[in-house]
């Protein structure tokens, strides 16, 4: 399990859930490469920030997702850690938001 | 002179503790089974790819926390998160659907729409 790169490409809209956390989201992430290019690879993923459409994220996947005050004891395996400034490569900066 | 072969990369599923997208396209009955998972529904779902909303050929075993029918969409947790639910807590389960779904929106195309 790693923390992958992605990016927000859609939204999914769900009304029987049995996940206890209705205050958040569902998200539909493209996994990318580090420049940003999208690939064929779709997650759902938890949004607890408020992220919004296009924007680069980093999720967590897997057991770690759920140590975060909101998701703790929650059945979340996938999880939007934080939204992506900038990313360097090499002292190169190879993605800006 | 030395060749060296390096092996291709083997294609991992790297999609293994993650939540996806799926459909519900069967049950899976299981009469002999441990006592801890007696009264649990099982159904078989199929990975789907969200913009096709076509299946994977990738199937899976998932325990049924919500209620889901034949057909609808649905996505899961698996791992250790699959034991946080209600139904699931303290039962040895690896799959559990955790949400229906209405609607799948991408790049501002409803790519799925539930009929009610």
């Amino acid at each position: 399990m790693t923390m992958t790169l992605g990016k927000v490409v859609g939204t999914i809209v769900t009304h029987s859930r049995n996940d206890g956390m209705d205050g958040s989201r569902y998200l539909l992430i493209a996994r990318t490469d580090q420049y940003g290019f999208k690939r064929e690879d779709y997650i759902v993923a938890l949004d607890t920030l408020g992220v919004g459409y296009d924007e680069m994220v980093m999720v967590t996947e897997g057991s770690p997702a759920r140590e975060t005050p909101d998701t703790i004891n929650k059945p979340c395996d996938a999880l939007i850690v934080g939204i992506i400034d900038r990313i360097d490569e090499m002292g190169t900066i190879v993605y800006r938001k | 002179m030395l060749k060296v072969h390096v092996a291709p990369c083997l294609s991992v599923n790297i999609n293994l503790h993650t939540m996806i997208l799926a459909r519900v396209v069967g049950t899976v009955v299981s009469t002999h089974k441990t006592a801890k998972i007696e009264g649990i529904r099982f159904l078989l779902l199929e990975k789907i790819d969200p913009v096709s909303m076509q299946g994977k050929n990738d199937f899976v075993v998932s325990m049924d926390s919500i209620g889901a029918g034949i057909g609808e969409i649905v996505f899961y947790v698996s791992g250790s998160s699959a034991r946080f639910t209600e139904t699931t807590e303290g039962k040895p389960a690896d799959s559990t659907i955790i949400a229906i779904v209405d609607k799948i929106e991408k790049d501002g195309i409803h790519t799925y729409i539930k009929n009610h």
